[in-house]
């Protein structure tokens, strides 16, 4: 089964609870970092040797002696990645989503494809467990085309953990959609807070089941979120200054706490209970 | 040679739009014959991506060799460069203070 | 007649939950005439520190997607055969073959097979991906916006608040405008990025927040951007802030300060405040100065496309 790590707000310890489930699952588990703009993961993995596959889109390539000026192509490009001069066209390989409406409509046959390297997809295995991670390369502008490519690794058998990048737009959306249960890891700040409700509503339309993870939880609070409870809190992380200082030199939440490793195996068996049976 | 200033309106007298991508129009000015003629750019204004490239197609078929305009985005000056056209920005006032300014400067 | 574009300060940070917005929220009650941009479309957060009063609320229609009207379809899988975006799905009805119809949220909006359907079965409609917002603040004007859920052209949404920001504060004579950006690298940090003056990067003492830093940077440095980073709650980790800030100089970025972890960021929060105007505690204080040090530099005219060592070679 697929179980992705989500939040609206970034820094809530989406990196951490993931980790931590990766961890604490037993059998075939797969990692896979989908936060390709800023993945984390392999800092806590520390995988010694990576196969590196590159991620491709197709971009135009304008044969100049064949081109009629005619400009159907940048008519046709629905994202600005065309632009036809008098004298001749112009391609934005950055802005163009390798849809291929260009060649399509192009009556000249001028216009040719060819690959350009946008990111990378990076596997290895680390004491048996797998990490797939997405790399957006820097300058790069498309996030959702490298996610895509991550969850292709996502196997059909054993657990898969998804690590998802922050916010509700179309890049949480990619990484998210095809889990079958869904962690939203929070903090009990009103931007916390707020950024839950936004992440509930991208997801409730999926149909995908929740459960909320309270993190940095002050000594003393129960955790509440003051909400309708549609979506049930399954889990309270402590605040403590332990967890933040090993964490931030690399440590992971299970390192910190050890005894939480229970609590953990009980959401995946919890989450399992709840996989959405196939139709 | 004719220069094209981003205009908030459709006369040769307008004040200069700060924006070239989404300016309202351009003033099309022929420094030889003293002319000035309007071209719209409402089409650039309603597309959602790449106003500035559609400007810049607007621009070069006009003609024009230099635009005036206050900001020009990357895409379109990479476009204008492209089809040989000069971008100068930072201009503001009105269209004939534009032009002025671009005379005086290419004077010295 | 030439005149001075009105300057920018982006603030971003590569990883998220570092402390953008609140910082933000204190730079807005510290300057004088300025404009504020919330450019985190998609998990807006700087409304909850400043408070705005909305005075106009405009849709944000970006795009197409497409539809298959299934009265005209003839079934033909055109679409199914162009889209590289597997947005077209297709399903085995018995005794009539394959039915088709578009995942809305697969939909990339590219129109391939609108334009391949040979039946004129699929509309190519605009899309509704979000609102944005004209408000004011006791601080001053400000532009903020709400993406749809799950909403593409997030990057185009930011383009246009910062336009909209702009245009504000060129009719209302403001000496600056203050962006809220996104975490990340990608498209909206770009948009966010694309012909500001400067970014001003928070960063935090962890192994991620160092990562994370170094590419943000990457990219600052790919748009020839001038930067300049501090790192909040420093002493959780001193010896990652130490790393972090040679890290940032060999990169040629001006290291700004350092904020100390401290409790009154959050209450502040809680009070809905920004944390200047709530607290006169040490981070306040680290705010304070950090806010001293950018006025120095933008009086002085800020760095133009290039790379200065360190915060000296700026203000002398």
């Amino acid at each position: 089964m697929k179980i992705a790590v989500a939040s609206g707000k970034g820094g809530t310890g989406k990196t951490t609870v993931a980790l931590s489930l990766a961890l604490a699952a037993e059998g075939d588990v797969r990692l896979l970092d989908c936060d390709v703009e800023e993945p984390n993961c392999h800092l806590f993995v520390r995988p010694e040797q990576e196969d590196v596959l590159p991620v491709n889109l197709r971009i135009p390539v304008v044969d100049e002696e064949r081109c009629r000026l005619c400009g159907k192509c940048a008519e046709a490009c629905e994202f600005g990645a065309m632009a036809a001069m008098p004298n001749r066209v112009l391609t934005f390989p950055e802005l163009c989503h390798g849809c291929g409406a260009c060649s399509f409509v192009c009556p000249a046959g001028a216009i040719t494809e060819t690959p350009e390297e946008i990111g990378e997809v990076r596997l290895s295995r680390t004491d048996g467990l797998r990490l797939v991670r997405g790399l957006l390369h820097v300058g790069q502008a498309q996030a959702p085309p490298v996610i895509r490519e991550v969850m292709r690794h996502a196997g059909k058998r054993g657990t898969a953990i998804i690590d998802a990048p922050p916010g509700s737009s179309c890049s949480m959306v990619a990484a998210t959609r095809q889990a079958d249960f869904i962690f939203l890891v929070t903090e009990l700040t009103p931007f916390g807070l707020h950024d839950l409700g936004l992440a509930i509503e991208t997801i409730e339309p999926l149909g995908i089941p929740m459960g909320i993870i309270i993190n940095r939880v002050p000594d003393g609070c129960d955790g509440d979120l003051g909400t309708d409870g549609r979506v049930p809190v399954m889990l309270r992380i402590p605040e403590s200054r332990d967890i933040a200082e090993t964490c931030a030199r690399g440590g992971t939440l299970l390192d910190a706490l050890p005894e939480m490793r229970p609590k953990f195996k009980e959401l995946l068996r919890v989450a399992a209970g709840k996989e959405v049976s196939p139709c | 040679m004719k220069i094209a200033i981003t205009a908030r309106e459709a006369r040769p007298d307008a004040e200069v739009d700060p924006r070239f991508g989404r300016a309202a129009c351009f003033v099309i000015h022929d420094t030889e014959t003293d002319a000035s003629t309007i071209v719209d750019n409402t089409q650039s204004l309603n597309t959602a991506h790449g106003a500035g490239l559609q400007a810049a197609e607007n621009v070069a078929k006009a003609g024009a060799k230099v635009v005036l305009t206050g900001h020009c985005g990357p895409k379109a000056s990479d476009a204008l460069a492209a089809a040989g056209v000069e971008v100068q920005e930072g201009h503001s006032g009105t269209v004939p203070d534009a032009i002025q300014a671009y005379l005086a400067g290419a004077a010295t | 007649m030439l005149t001075e574009r009105i300057p920018e300060l982006t603030i971003i940070s590569g990883k998220g939950g570092t402390g953008k917005t609140s910082l933000v929220g204190s730079f807005a009650a510290l300057a004088k005439n300025a404009v504020f941009a919330d450019c985190d479309v998609d998990a807006a957060d700087l409304h909850l520190l400043l408070a705005p009063s909305i005075l106009e609320t405009i849709p944000f229609l970006s795009g197409h997607e497409a539809t298959i009207l299934p009265q005209q379809c003839a079934y033909c899988g055109a679409c199914y055969e162009v889209c590289r975006f597997d947005a077209v799905i297709r399903t085995r009805v018995r005794g009539e073959g394959f039915h088709y119809r578009i995942d809305p949220l697969a939909c990339e909006g590219c129109g391939l097979c609108h334009l391949a359907c040979p039946s004129e079965a699929i509309a190519f409609t605009e899309r509704d991906c979000g609102v944005y917002h004209l408000s004011e603040t006791a601080y001053g004007p400000m532009v903020h916006a709400r993406l749809h859920p799950g909403a593409e052209n997030s990057g185009k949404l930011v383009s246009l608040v910062r336009q909209v920001a702009r245009k504000i504060a060129e009719q209302s004579e403001a000496g600056l405008i203050i962006s809220d950006g996104p975490p990340g690298i990608g498209c909206p940090v770009i948009a966010s990025l694309t012909g500001t003056s400067l970014a001003v990067i928070v960063t935090e003492p962890t192994v991620s927040g160092e990562h994370d830093l170094k590419r943000v940077l990457a990219l600052t440095r790919h748009f020839g951007l001038p930067a300049v980073v501090c790192v909040n709650r420093w002493d959780i980790c001193p010896e990652v802030t130490d790393r972090i800030e040679a890290k940032a100089r060999e990169m040629g970025a001006i290291v700004l300060g350092r904020i100390p972890y401290d409790r009154a960021v959050t209450a502040a929060q809680v009070a809905g405040k920004p944390l200047v105007q709530h607290s006169d505690g040490p981070a306040a204080e680290a705010v304070r100065e950090m806010w001293k040090a950018l006025e120095g530099m933008m009086a002085e005219g800020l760095p133009q496309r290039s790379f200065p060592r360190s915060l000296a070679d700026v203000t002398g």
